[in-house]
């Protein structure tokens, strides 16, 4: 089921594409493809894969699924044609980001200008969700590790991970290719599609690919939790901090047009700093979300092997 | 005829939303209610990218020589709601997995016998 919701991932992000949508393909591939199918594989490794399958009167809750399908569907004959030019939503502020963004923003991808300038304000939002949500589960799921445990979960692990060398040399190679992708996409965002979210996510899963062949406890020793952690609080503070600078320099929030001389370069300078925050904030979250749930998964295979 | 053929996109997403709402009420798998919270998600996503799809444009990033693109501000909305979307599903999971530590279940029923049992 999990790898379903995977290659269901994928196949959106291929439909984004058909539609024009390349960055938001990219976002979708690396995140409903790789990031969230990891994250339901760790969580079903805990729960265990059997169900019992009882379900309650889906005749129930089929009448209310066509109802309310049958009420959208009527709903959709007033709206306008797939691909249409002169749809309202192509209507209001679109003309404006696509004709003045350049002499504006100086920007090549549109998305990136908009996304980064002219609704930085929700794009911090976002940004905020996530780290909420890196501190949430943080909350719920990590746990004091006492170092006696440590010492028998990883000599648990070794034993483990001696296996699939094949797989473990292949990505030893590749990782730094992958990182060095990551930052390719982290600067190359102005240009083409790319940008600080898929930068991070990209970022994040070469170091969950490491902490998965390699263990935990591994992992942990190359990368220490409490510097990720305090990494997740810089980006978001980075991005604040911009907003500040312009507040400072006479402008309001956000608005990058004051940070320099030159208008066009103070949006350049605006926009590179905010989506190394976003980029910061989001592989730090991402790391911080799979160590915790990895975390768990050894604890709980540490209880059962101490029972037998 | 021509109703139809113009209407299809919006017709696959009220679809993927229906059967995304089936999971989540007729499902009593926990996990299996938050995967079919992601695809009433996605039909959400492919619903706004396809209002930013223009005939005969091109991806929105500035080239000589073309004028039509498509619209780019419904991509920067969901490019963000798709990592937001990641945020909130390993939320979700978590919560799940301290479900099951603490009930040791993650079937609704079971959940609900047990809470009826230590009233």
């Amino acid at each position: 089921m999990a790898m379903l919701s995977g290659i269901y991932g994928l196949l959106s992000a291929s439909l984004f594409v058909t539609m024009d949508a390349v960055d938001v393909a990219f976002t979708e591939a690396s995140i409903g493809a790789g990031i969230s199918t990891l994250l339901m594989l760790t969580t079903i490794a805990m729960t265990g894969r059997t169900e019992h399958s009882v379900r309650h009167k889906p005749l129930l809750a089929l009448a209310v699924v066509f109802v309310t399908g049958a009420l959208l569907i009527y709903a959709t004959l007033d709206m306008p044609y797939f691909g249409d030019v002169m749809a309202p939503a192509n209507l209001h502020v679109m003309p404006r980001y696509i004709q003045d963004s350049m002499a504006e923003i100086g920007v090549d991808n549109i998305v990136t200008s908009v996304l980064a300038s002219y609704r930085a304000f929700d794009t911090f939002g976002e940004v905020v969700v996530i780290f909420t949500a890196g501190i949430g589960v943080l909350a719920l799921l990590s746990f004091a590790r006492r170092p006696e445990d440590d010492a028998e979960i990883s000599s648990d692990n070794i034993s483990m991970h001696e296996q699939n060398l094949i797989v473990r040399i292949v990505s030893k190679i590749l990782i730094p290719f992958i990182l060095l992708f990551a930052l390719y996409v982290q600067f190359h965002g102005d240009f083409g599609p790319g940008g600080g979210f898929q930068a991070g996510v990209i970022f994040a899963a070469a170091i969950i690919l490491y902490a998965m062949l390699f263990g935990m406890s591994v992992a942990r020793r190359a990368i220490n939790q409490t510097f990720v952690q305090l990494f997740a609080a810089v980006g978001v503070l980075l991005y604040g901090m911009v907003g500040v600078v312009s507040m400072l320099n006479g402008g309001n929030f956000l608005d990058y047009n004051v940070l320099s001389e030159d208008p066009v370069a103070g949006q350049h300078l605006g926009i590179l700093i905010i989506e190394l925050g976003v980029g910061i904030a989001v592989a730090t979250v991402v790391i911080i979300i799979f160590f915790n749930f990895a975390d768990r998964i050894d604890i709980l295979k540490h209880k059962v092997n101490k029972k037998l | 005829m021509m109703m139809i053929l113009g209407l299809y996109n919006y017709w696959i997403v009220v679809g993927l939303m229906m059967i995304g709402l089936y999971i989540v009420i007729a499902q009593g798998n926990l996990v299996k209610k938050i995967v079919g919270l992601n695809i009433f998600q996605t039909s959400v996503f492919i619903f706004y990218i396809s209002l930013s799809k223009v005939d005969g444009g091109t991806a929105p990033i500035l080239v000589d020589g073309i004028s039509l693109y498509s619209n780019p501000l419904p991509h920067v909305l969901i490019l963000t709601a798709i990592v937001v979307s990641l945020a909130t599903t390993a939320l979700g999971l978590a919560l799940v997995v301290r479900i099951k530590e603490a009930y040791g279940s993650i079937e609704e029923e079971e959940i609900q016998i047990k809470d009826n049992q230590e009233c």
